[in-house]
């Protein structure tokens, strides 16, 4: 039957196929689809850079346009992956731009970029499109100097949270003047001021600009030349969101916002003033994504503002909302799908707010559609937990951090078990749980009976013995990342789930139990792991086998084992008893 | 750099082992050790975990709270973010810098250094003085003058032991004092 069909019939019928899940599915029916589907496939995402290698991409797809990457694991965010572990894009972009001269777009994702590498994509493809760098570091402002001048057809240029040495705000204005094709810029995470002439005539010349997020440098008196000349932006990321009290300034940016009709999503507002906040007014109840996660401002003013976002399905803002302005979100947006809530101040122990796991309840009583939640808080309840779970068993991601670790219930002191093990049972499409609190092993039996359809699973400070993990890694049958720090997980479940962990992508543990000895009998049993010990102290002197490893990360690969590792990172194979005899040699690194 | 190293180690360091073999005072291994009462009295255990977190309160300051890397999960971006208005605000980046037996005082912008290794050489030369190894357990011991601060509760605290942003929004100003005097301000509570 297969056969009955021309191949370029196929290939047509297979360009509607845009989910990497569906195009691996064709590739598996049979060795002419296999072929077909890969000289057509164009997108490429590698949730691991270093599961494959570059030669094997290119040699199964030779005609891609677009390639995502992710480097460090997740727990890099939180400053447990050290400086220099790897995650290093150049030696991509040398066999991208070698083998794609026609790639349009890259993101990447925690990754080390250079300006090197900047200055090689900007220079290695014809008609390069979409530049993504998220949480990525390494590169300073003169790399985006080469992209801004040598892409002609740039039409995205997103600077995510990345770290971004900031060396002059001059990069900006080598944007050759016959550029008119930005659709989406985002230079937010920058220190230093660029020039507000070039950002002006930038914008306004590019008459597609949807997506403008700039950076806190930017005054809020200057933000009404640029609405004015962008009225078509549907995101926008103000600069600092303070000025002097004038009433000039406040009716020249209200008079812009009122020019906005396709407004949708707004962020930014830092050092927000919250004078100015009525200024736009005019633009809230089309606002579907409000991220205020930086704007210091408190109540009335802060759930005043948030309540006239009627139609708000995207709600991302500090724990100064308290439970009062959540139970105003609930009565008013009743379209919100996600909420994060994150901490003022997170390292003093004293609640600095009056935010309880109440707000949590009343969003999750009053928001029918509510199914991603981020939220910090400083006390937590099992009788929270289960009415959140059944009142939202649509919930898809749920993470909720209580900030002192172990802590538990607060009404009963006991452990939070129930609770999760209530969002899991009910929540039947959960795929992203975070958990913390005083948690012990049962939690992880209900996680591993209940969680069938959890992908990515946090823990940190729970548990009591290797039979969490156990229950974890022979119960979820989705879970493609799991990531545990400071938990009393040691060898026997890692080793009895070795097969497991070749079905996830990664397993990441730190500060756990787990012991040299099985670290390498792992890295035996499993070839096509690669079983990554981070021992910032070096190898262990005496009885090394029984030495708990400081990191452990865990991944499928077909690359082998990596070759860019530092001093302080070994891959646990064959050859790594040899490694442990010669730990003499090693501490003289 | 010998004090980021030792920072680091402090921070990556496993806290395995027997109760009562633990030495180190830190609130984790303190929850850690009452977590590791049996199930069936699960109750006890909250409890005594809810009275370690009590008592932590009190015996140790809620700096030392926060010496868990990388908890609360909140990325450096966002606490980057949050800090430079609040320090600004509140504390200002410039502090006084007093030395024992110095006629005068001097003042240093804390935002031009990037961490404690920094900050530690540029006192070494603006005083013309060795300030020698941060441990965690000896503070500065052996040095001839050891670096101590005064936070937002006007708690004369030793320089290193808490987190380098933490310390950037609590310092109020620093005072070098003799090795002799400091011994004290060595030890964790």
């Amino acid at each position: 039957m297969a056969q009955s069909f021309p191949e370029d019939v196929l290939e047509h019928v297979f360009s509607f196929l845009n989910y990497d899940k569906d195009r691996n599915a064709v590739s598996l029916v049979c060795k002419s689809w296999y072929e077909i589907e890969r000289l057509c496939r164009r997108r490429i995402f590698i949730g691991n850079c270093y599961a494959v290698s570059s030669e094997i991409v290119i040699r199964r797809f030779p005609d891609v346009r677009a390639v995502e990457l992710k480097g460090k694991p997740h727990f890099a965010d939180f400053n447990l992956v050290p400086e220099g572990w790897g995650g290093y894009v150049y030696p991509w972009i040398v066999s991208l731009a070698r083998a794609y001269p026609w790639l349009e777009e890259i993101k990447l994702k925690r990754m080390v970029v250079t300006d090197e590498s900047l200055e090689l994509i900007s220079k290695s493809f014809k008609n390069y499109k979409v530049l993504v760098l998220l949480s990525c570091e390494g590169f300073t402002t003169d790399g985006l100097a080469s992209i801004a001048a040598n892409c002609r057809n740039l039409r995205e240029l997103d600077l995510g949270e990345s770290e971004v040495e900031d060396l002059s705000g001059h990069w900006l204005s080598h944007f050759p003047d016959n550029c008119t094709s930005l659709v989406s810029l985002n230079i937010s995470c920058l220190g230093s001021e660029v020039s507000f002439c070039a950002l002006e005539r930038l914008v306004a010349r590019c008459p597609n600009l949807k997506t403008l997020r700039l950076n806190r440098a930017v005054p809020l008196e200057k933000l009404p030349n640029l609405l004015c000349r962008a009225p078509q932006l549907v995101e926008l990321g103000t600069g600092a969101y303070s000025a002097e009290i004038q009433s000039d300034i406040f009716s020249n940016l209200a008079e812009a916002f009122l020019g906005c009709k396709q407004l949708k999503g707004l962020s930014g507002f830092w050092d927000v003033v919250p004078a100015y906040l009525p200024a736009m007014y005019s633009v809230c109840s089309r606002i579907t994504s409000l991220n205020l996660s930086y704007a210091t401002a408190q109540n009335p003013d802060l759930v005043h503002f948030v309540s006239q976002c009627s139609n708000l399905q995207r709600l991302w803002v500090l724990d100064y909302i308290e439970d009062t302005g959540l139970e105003a979100l609930a009565a008013s947006c009743k379209d919100l799908h996600e909420l994060r809530v994150f901490p003022s101040d997170p390292f003093d122990a004293e609640a600095n707010v009056s935010l309880t796991e109440q707000g949590l309840v009343a969003v999750s009583e009053g928001c029918p559609k509510l199914q991603s939640v981020l939220y910090f808080c400083r006390q937590m309840s099992n009788a929270a937990l289960v009415a959140i779970a059944r009142n939202r068993p649509n919930m898809i991601r749920f993470r909720l951090c209580i900030i002192e670790p172990r802590a538990p219930d607060y009404l009963t002191l006991e452990p939070l078990d129930t609770g999760f093990g209530a969002i899991v049972e009910n929540c039947k499409e959960l795929r992203r749980l975070s958990m913390s609190g005083l948690l012990t092993d049962r939690v992880f039996e209900y996680i591993g009976t209940h969680a069938k359809k959890l992908e990515m699973l946090s823990i940190a400070f729970a548990g009591d013995s290797d039979s969490g993990l156990h229950h974890v890694l022979s119960g979820c049958e989705s879970l493609r990342k799991l990531e545990i720090r400071d938990c009393p997980f040691g060898d026997k479940a890692l080793l009895a789930n070795a097969t497991k962990l070749e079905t996830m992508r990664s397993l990441w543990m730190s500060s756990c139990s787990v012991s040299f000895g099985a670290c390498k009998l792992l890295g035996q049993k499993m070839p096509r792991l690669n079983v990554e010990v981070i021992n910032e102290r070096g190898l262990p002197d005496s009885r090394p086998e029984s030495c708990p490893v400081e990191k452990l990360y865990v991944y499928r690969t077909i690359a082998g084992p990596r070759v860019d590792m530092p001093g302080f990172v070994w891959t646990m194979d064959e050859h790594v008893s040899s490694r442990l005899s010669r730990v003499t040699e090693r501490r003289g690194d | 750099m010998a004090h980021e190293n030792e920072l680091n180690l402090k921070a990556t360091e496993l806290r395995l082992g027997l109760p009562g073999t633990d030495e180190s005072e830190d609130m984790v291994s303190t929850a850690k050790n009452n977590k590791r009462a049996s199930p069936e009295s699960l109750e006890d255990s909250g409890s005594e975990a809810n009275s370690a977190a009590k008592s932590g309160d009190h015996e140790t300051s809620s700096a030392s709270k926060t010496q868990i890397v990388g908890w609360p999960p909140v990325r450096s971006y966002r606490k980057n973010n949050l800090q430079s208005k609040k320090a600004e605000s509140e504390t200002g980046m410039y502090v006084k810098v007093s030395m024992d037996g110095a006629p005068y005082l001097r003042k240093v912008d804390l935002k031009v250094y990037n961490g404690y290794p920094e900050l530690l050489v540029a006192l070494e030369n603006m005083f013309k003085l060795s300030i020698g190894e941060y441990s965690e357990r000896e503070g500065y011991e052996g040095s001839e003058y050891a670096p101590a601060y005064e936070d937002k509760d006007g708690d004369l605290m030793l320089v290193g032991d808490v987190p380098w942003d933490m310390f950037m929004s609590s310092c109020k100003r620093l005072r070098i004092m003799r090795g002799s005097e400091a011994k004290g301000l060595g030890c964790a509570v």
